[in-house]
């Protein structure tokens, strides 16, 4: 089965969103209980062949347990699903054949080495003995773990057993791979890594479902977001539209004398730059703060503060919390946040 | 403090859809038939792989074996000098030693199938399942792996119980064949009796449960057999269990399978409670490992 030849079949069978591009995951209406829970309450969710759907929320949001239904590990009470035109429960099998699956935590056998763990993963998924021994050298080279190829993964760095993971998940070069969480409780700099290989694998032409807690995540791999709280849909769209909505970055500024603050926010409230809505003086953190919504807008409000010669001593853009990104869809704080009773979800 | 937190997200959506994957070559086997079936050659090939799983993990964990290397070496030891004696008159160890070796091969069976209970519990709760399950082999084939290593730490036992009986003054009154019949037959029946533990394995919740349960229905099991000592010794109750204890039947097969004698009926025995243990669990355990898992 070719990659070409495979997908052309799913563009046939594939429904044909105004997009253009055939949905590699079509889910609508899916239910699924856990007892008295609604852990799923009718989602709706679509990924483009190609492309990363970022599923945001936070915990108990219902990501995890989307993730193990389309990976066929629970079966829905309710709805529909496909993959790859395969659907979840009666396609089970065909299904299995197409995805990857890298869960929130590490589904790799520590007792093996790393080179065990692929070369049985080739081999439980019918590649000839000399195929799987192969393919197990190839990925250990491509994810950079070569070295460590012999040792046991309970010696592995956590980077590293989040890089076997992804390259578990690659032995069978699957159509769309379903990415639970991939950097939940990684270091800085390893989650770089990990989003590194992400993109490579989505350059290759993979369809990815990621779910993730953070925005920065988000943003950075995913093309189109799917916001879910206590089972539910509650915004969706581009990156951009729903950065848009929820007000996109801030701009931090320090300038080098802390009594230009409020000079500087006035010259950028009276300046009438396209998007800057307003500029805020924090004089507790001797920061100014400029909600902006796009690169050009950074560029702008330092070219506007040079211009009339502001000295700037540091400067840094954040990006809203998931928290703030509930705030600003639904108005309240998301179901996870600790502040809020149970009995506020029902 | 970057100011390049916006990484352009164009890499992907660049790609067209009939990109192959940058991978020289798609490795991967043609799909088995249309409706994805997993042939028996398949199956037997995914058992393989998951059959060398389980060795290494033994291999890397040596201590795994503890029971498997110890007790056959503590229960000859102790039975043959604490209680041979008694059993069967001072000075008469020797002969107690064709009595209860047999007896002891039944047993192996018994206490090293019920490793694999806890170890299911165990692998029920790993990562590593959720692999398993989301790819495109039978989920009977984890099991099964798994009572294939654990009848192959069952022979480790019985060949070093055999070992010892042999230090300890063991004679084979028949020949190299019925011993290897004997070994068989206990392995059978010990195999059979896995199902119960993978069951057991999965209805509790922890590994210590199951350990736990698994000793409350080994202990009676074992002594209220004829592996130790003879069923004519003991009260009319007990006899009665002990007479109708599936153990007692494959000790006595053992038995007269090493020291001669009628085995027909003690051998049929065996083999029909092996397959009807088998016949009866095995659906049950299956059933229950693709529903918790």
């Amino acid at each position: 089965m070719g990659g070409g030849a495979n997908r052309g079949g799913l563009a046939r069978t594939g429904h044909s969103p105004a997009g253009g591009r055939a949905s590699a995951v079509e889910v609508r209406g899916l239910v699924k209980h856990y007892g008295g829970t609604k852990a799923l309450d009718g989602v709706d969710v679509t990924v483009r062949e190609g492309t990363v759907l970022g599923v945001l929320g936070p915990n108990g949001a219902g990501k995890t347990t989307l993730v193990r239904c389309l990976a066929t590990l629970i079966l829905p009470d309710a709805g529909t699903a496909t993959v790859a035109g395969h659907d979840v429960v009666r396609d089970a099998r065909r299904l299995r054949r197409v995805i990857g699956l890298t869960g929130q935590y590490a589904s790799v056998e520590e007792r093996l080495s790393g080179w065990e763990n692929l070369y049985m993963i080739g081999r439980l998924l019918d590649l000839s003995r000399p195929a799987a021994r192969r393919r197990a050298d190839e990925m250990l080279e491509r994810f950079a773990l070569t070295e460590a190829a012999k040792k046991p993964v309970t010696q592995y760095s956590g980077g590293m057993r989040r890089r076997l993971d992804l390259a578990a998940s690659m032995v069978g070069e699957p159509d769309v791979l379903f990415l639970d969480e991939p950097t939940t409780g990684l270091d800085p700099r390893t989650r770089n890594e990990v989003w590194d290989e992400v993109e490579r694998m989505v350059a290759e032409g993979m369809t990815v479902l990621l779910t993730t807690q953070y925005m920065e995540e988000a943003e950075r791999l995913a093309d189109e977001l799917t916001v879910i709280d206590r089972g539910r849909v509650i915004a969706g769209g581009g990156v951009d539209e729903l950065k848009a909505k929820v007000g996109g970055r801030t701009l931090r500024i320090r300038p080098s004398d802390p009594a230009d603050l409020p000079l500087m926010a006035r010259a950028l409230r009276e300046s009438g730059l396209d998007g800057i809505a307003g500029a805020s003086a924090a004089p507790e953190e001797g920061q100014l703060y400029v909600p902006i919504l796009a690169d050009e807008q950074l560029t702008a409000v330092v070219g506007l503060l040079a211009a009339h010669g502001f000295g700037i001593a540091w400067i840094d853009t954040r990006l809203p919390s998931l928290d703030e990104v509930f705030l600003a869809i639904t108005g309240e704080r998301s179901a996870g946040s600790e502040t809020l009773p149970e009995e506020a979800a029902v | 403090m970057s100011t390049s937190t916006s990484t352009s997200t164009t890499t992907s959506t660049g790609t067209s859809a009939g990109v192959t994957p940058g991978t020289a070559a798609r490795t991967r086997p043609p799909a088995g038939g249309d409706s994805g079936r997993i042939t028996p050659r398949a199956h037997l090939r995914h058992i393989g792989a998951l059959v060398r799983r389980n060795a290494l993990q033994i291999k890397q964990d040596p201590e795994s074996m503890a029971d498997a290397v110890l007790m056959p070496i503590i229960f000859t030891l102790l039975f043959t000098y604490v209680f041979g004696g008694a059993i069967s008159g001072e000075g008469n160890q020797d002969k107690y030693v064709n009595y209860l070796v047999p007896g002891l091969m039944a047993m192996m069976g018994l206490s090293i199938s019920m490793a694999v209970g806890t170890g299911i519990n165990t692998d029920v709760n790993k990562g590593v399942m959720d692999r398993f399950r989301s790819m495109p082999i039978a989920r009977s084939s984890i099991l099964i792996a798994k009572i294939v290593v654990e009848v192959g730490r069952m022979t480790v036992a019985m060949v070093i119980l055999l070992g010892m009986g042999f230090l300890l003054g063991l004679e084979i009154k028949t020949s190299v064949l019925e011993l290897l019949a004997a070994m068989g037959l206990s392995l059978l029946f010990g195999a059979s009796l896995m199902w119960i533990f993978i069951l057991l394995g999965l209805a509790l919740k922890t590994a210590q449960a199951v350990q736990g349960m698994a000793m409350l229905i080994l202990l009676p099991l074992q002594f209220g057999s004829s592996i130790f000592a003879q069923p004519s010794t003991m009260p009319d109750w007990l006899k009665t269990f002990a007479d109708h204890n599936p153990l007692s039947n494959l000790a006595d097969a053992s038995r007269a399978l090493i020291n001669g004698g009628e085995l027909a009926s003690s051998v049929w025995a065996t083999l029909g409670w092996a397959a009807a243990i088998t016949v009866v669990t095995a659906p049950l355990a299956i059933r229950a490992f693709q529903k918790k898992t």
